[in-house]
């Protein structure tokens, strides 16, 4: 049987984080009631003229930027023109003749190294609307909210040789763009979508097979169960003297199989032509300077620096990498307690846990940054200990309290006074004569008893190694 | 002063007569609303009559007397031209499409009328979605010219240049995307300002053709014109096509010498297909320059004849684009009974609009259309380019370029229904400009045989409405 590559290019529709609309004033913000961030401009009414919102340059320019493009300087506006309900001016303002950036590209580690994915091109266009249909009424009703979201769409070369690839480019992407601040890319709520083109052909052959594409799909993992069905079926198909046909193709997630929506026969002609409400954008050299001098420091050069400046294992330096809200607190962390080995030890354990425990993820915590830095310094300097610490910051995690001010309400703090351990320490070993005696006699293990005893006593608060030396020097004055 | 002395009055001295108190704009208003319901049935010139605008008017008068509006044209009344959007007044584009169509905003050329103090009058009947020469393809029926029964006001506003004809109102405003202000303006013996595309802003101007789409007034002058121009011109952010320009000096208008000024006349706006009447009248205007000491040069221009195909392939384009929002999803005519979405958009758009609209849709989609587009559109655009160049060669020898708006007078009404291509070919004067997005100027010159107004267009160099009007109005004085 013949041995068959699969050639896949993705089209990733971003929506971009601005506060408000890319044409008009109107809030950005997911999950209002139906048709309240709507004005006369985003719902098509006769005589509305788009107003270019700037930041949607701005936000495109950075994205092109760390996506290592070239900056497109005289942009257009361009009309693609279909009718949808959700559409209300019945044409999309898109970017065909001229998109903001071009030929840029993406590294990705995958198992035989890195791998650089080719960027065709990113393109600033609007979001439409939504349809809801009522089963109630049998009715399908409009919604205007997401019309006119500014979008990015990130268009690769087809070098993607597998799910796995894709999957890697997804989260880089997500990584990245989380980092530069312009898209949330949540998939959940359709900030971040992609659409799949894939066709396969015989290994060792040049020319690319007919490929299909699948829009939409919901989550990573949903993407690569639809990448591994799709390829199934179109080697089967033409083992089986099939022609692959041109069309789009749905991914059911639950049945896990893709069905024809239309061929390339519907396709739509789309009559572009230069939107003649808006003029041309000119981007300057200098602006790009200053875009590119301000870009943050993105997740590889972050995760390079904590591997090999702070000393994190590659493994820790990944996952915190992996989530700007976990960046944001371990570099919180360190600059409060100096100590970046420490912070990120409470990160991966700590941290993620309470995480899994409350079943949220990292963006959606809720306590003051500060708190863990805080808490660590607390425990560095032996005012509380490591067990008091973790008590803390569960406490934290759920109530964001302030640590210090609930570690001395609840009077938490380690007892490190030798003054105030010797006492404890010597009633122990009154009520222990017999474990003493043994101790004395040489069995070593009695010397754990009695440290855990001591610690008991003083209820959890003290600092184990002066109760450990106080106990040895008490003993030893003994023998 | 009586209704009649009233709306004699241009609108310059309808405001200094407010100004000064002998009439209240209430006064002026009740005078115009009066006249309308009496003498527009005749006519037809108005789609809607705004029956507050006696209300308005009084508290526009308190404004007036507190000092709080001060405006050259403060207190007088204006028609508004259908396309242009009126918050709670109907706004239909004379098309069954928007026959219920309450806008929920006003078009920022008409926030800067209320600011200045003028009473809106009503909104005036045009040719549907302003495609048409004639008005007579209104959803609401057509507009009859006041100087002929039978006669066409011209089109597409129609109805503002025949209530300025009939002295319904003493201003008005048109939009012109390829002589629709001029051209009525000159069958109807009145003045129309088509400005430099950009000065005045298209927010609220429900689109035909973008690109060529321009709002500019009607008066019974040059100089109620200019006041009316520099009202509603400035640049907007609402519409990024609009320019910042300098406001008209009405003083340099009024004494404006056209002796030393150089007048070039293209010989292809006077070829073949020009009426002998039309030829006449507009050959003895320039001589009226020429005897006042300007110098005349015929030049040649034959890129002319690219004009009509350029311009209907670019206002078609366009024109297709921005109707598509027209689908009885949001707004407008919605049929009743439709069975699914696709029966919802074919009888929406199939029913709500006219034979003319549907022709430049279908054309629009034709030269848009994959594999048809360097063939059409683009080449439209070369075309563009080059009719630019013709016209920036002849204003480095000339202060202003002069010919007929139209080669014709009024067309008898039911003439060019029958065959659109002749109505195209009368744009053959006024489509250029539009193209380039000069400003131009009609005014009257005289009559034909069967006494209906010729008029002259006076052409300038972007930004330049000054000269343009400037000449027009010292024609306008004798």
């Amino acid at each position: 049987m013949t041995d068959y590559e699969m050639v896949i290019g993705l089209e990733v529709h971003c929506e971009l984080s601005t506060e408000s609309k890319i044409f008009c004033s109107c809030s950005t913000k997911f999950g209002g009631a139906p048709n309240t961030h709507v004005c006369e401009v985003c719902s098509g009414m006769p005589g509305t003229l788009p107003t270019l919102n700037r930041q949607v340059v701005e936000y495109a320019v950075k994205a092109g930027l760390a996506l290592n493009c070239e900056i497109t300087r005289k942009n257009k506006f361009d009309r693609k023109n279909y009718f949808y309900p959700d559409l209300p001016k019945a044409y999309q303002i898109s970017q065909l003749y001229f998109p903001i950036c071009r030929n840029g590209h993406v590294d990705i580690k995958t198992e035989n190294g890195t791998k650089s994915i080719g960027i065709h091109e990113i393109h600033m266009e609007e979001d439409a609307g939504k349809l809801v249909h009522d089963p109630l009424s049998g009715k399908t009703m409009v919604d205007f909210n997401r019309c006119g979201v500014p979008l990015i769409e990130i268009v690769s070369e087809p070098d993607f040789r597998s799910a796995d690839e894709v999957i890697k480019y997804l989260e880089k992407l997500r990584d990245t763009l989380q980092y530069l601040g312009v898209s949330d890319c949540k998939m959940q709520e359709g900030s971040m979508r992609a659409d799949v083109n894939l066709s396969v052909r015989p290994r060792g052959q040049k020319e690319f097979g007919t490929r299909t594409e699948m829009k939409n799909i919901a989550s990573l993992k949903a993407i690569a169960r639809a990448i591994d069905y799709e390829y199934e079926r179109q080697v089967d198909a033409i083992e089986a003297g099939e022609k692959i046909v041109q069309e789009t193709r749905r991914w059911d997630d639950e049945k896990e199989y893709t069905y024809a929506m239309r061929s390339k026969e519907d396709a739509q002609d789309y009559k572009y032509f230069p939107d003649p409400d808006l003029m041309p954008i000119e981007i300057s050299e200098e602006y790009i300077r200053q875009i590119r001098e301000a870009l943050p420091e993105l997740a590889d050069a972050k995760r390079d620096r904590y591997v090999n400046e702070l000393g994190l294992p590659e493994y820790d330096a990944d996952i915190i990498t992996g989530s700007t809200t976990l960046v944001k607190v371990f570099e919180t962390s360190c600059s409060i307690t100096g100590a970046p080995k420490d912070c990120s030890n409470w990160v991966m354990t700590d941290l993620l846990k309470l995480c899994n425990d409350n079943h949220i993820s990292p963006e959606d915590i809720t306590f003051r940054h500060e708190s863990l830095g805080e808490i660590i310094k607390m425990v560095n300097d032996g005012k509380i200990n490591r067990k008091t610490g973790r008590d803390v910051f569960a406490k934290v995690f759920t109530d964001n309290v302030d640590p210090a001010k609930y570690v001395e309400e609840n009077g938490l703090a380690q007892v490190s006074d030798l003054s105030a351990i010797e006492p404890v320490i010597r009633e122990v070993l009154a009520n222990n004569e017999k474990a003493v005696s043994e101790y004395l006699a040489g069995s070593e293990k009695n010397f754990q008893f009695l440290t855990g005893q001591s610690m008991r006593s003083l209820k959890g608060k003290a600092d184990p190694q002066a109760v450990r030396a106080t106990l040895q020097k008490l003993l030893d004055e003994m023998r | 002063m009586t209704n009649e002395e009233i709306l004699r009055l241009s609108a310059s001295e309808l405001a200094s007569v407010i100004r000064e108190g002998s009439v209240s704009s209430e006064e002026a208003a009740r005078a115009y609303i009066e006249a309308i319901k009496a003498e527009d049935g005749k006519y037809n010139s108005y789609v809607t009559v705004c029956d507050d605008a006696i209300e308005e008017a009084k508290r526009i008068d308190e404004g007036i007397r507190s000092g709080e509006i001060d405006s050259p044209l403060a207190g007088v009344p204006v028609a508004v031209k259908d396309n242009i959007c009126t918050k709670g007044i109907l706004t239909s584009c004379g098309s069954r499409m928007l026959s219920n169509f309450i806008p929920p905003y006003d078009a920022t050329v008409v926030r800067k009328l209320k600011e200045a103090g003028m009473v809106i009058l009503g909104k005036t009947n045009m040719d549907e979605f302003a495609m048409g020469s004639t008005t007579e393809t209104s959803f609401y029926g057509p507009t009859v010219n006041p100087h002929g029964t039978g006669k066409v006001p011209g089109g597409s506003s129609g109805g503002s240049a025949a209530c300025m004809a009939a002295g319904l109102a003493p201003l008005s405003l048109g939009s012109d995307t390829g002589g629709s202000i001029r051209q009525p303006a000159s069958f109807c013996g009145v003045t129309g300002l088509k400005p430099t595309y950009g000065t005045v802003s298209r927010y609220g101007l429900v689109a035909f053709a973008s690109s060529l789409d321009q709002i500019g007034p009607i008066g019974k002058n040059a100089e109620d014109c200019a006041l009316l121009f520099n009202i509603i011109s400035g640049v907007d952010d609402r519409d990024q096509s609009s320019t910042e320009s300098d406001k008209v000096d009405l003083d340099k208008i009024k004494n404006f010498d056209v002796s030393g000024k150089k007048i070039g006349i293209p010989e292809e706006y006077f070829g073949e297909g020009i009426d002998e009447d039309v030829r006449a009248r507009v050959s003895e205007a320039v001589r009226f320059f020429e005897e006042r000491g300007a110098t005349v040069e015929k030049f040649k221009m034959p890129i002319i004849d690219y004009a009509i195909p350029t311009y209907y392939i670019i206002a078609c384009a366009e024109a297709c684009s921005n109707l598509s929002r027209y689908d009885g999803v949001k707004y407008g005519f919605r049929p009743e009974g439709v069975d699914n979405l696709m029966d919802l958009y074919i009888r929406s758009r199939s029913e709500g609009f006219g034979m003319e609209v549907k022709r430049r849709i279908m054309l629009g989609n034709f030269v848009l259309s994959s594999g048809y587009y360097d063939a059409y559109y683009n080449k439209a655009l070369q075309a563009k380019a080059l009719i630019k160049k013709a016209f920036d060669e002849a204003f480095e020898k000339y202060d202003v370029v002069m010919g007929p708006v139209a080669p014709t007078t009024a067309l008898n009404m039911g003439e060019s229904l029958s065959d659109p291509l002749k109505m195209y070919l009368g744009d053959i004067c006024t489509v250029l400009i539009n193209i380039v997005g000069l400003p131009a100027i009609s005014i009257p010159c005289g009559n034909d045989s069967n006494n209906m107004p010729v008029g002259l267009q006076i052409i300038g160099r972007h930004y330049d409405e000054e000269t343009i009007l400037g000449f027009a109005a010292s024609y306008q004085r004798g």
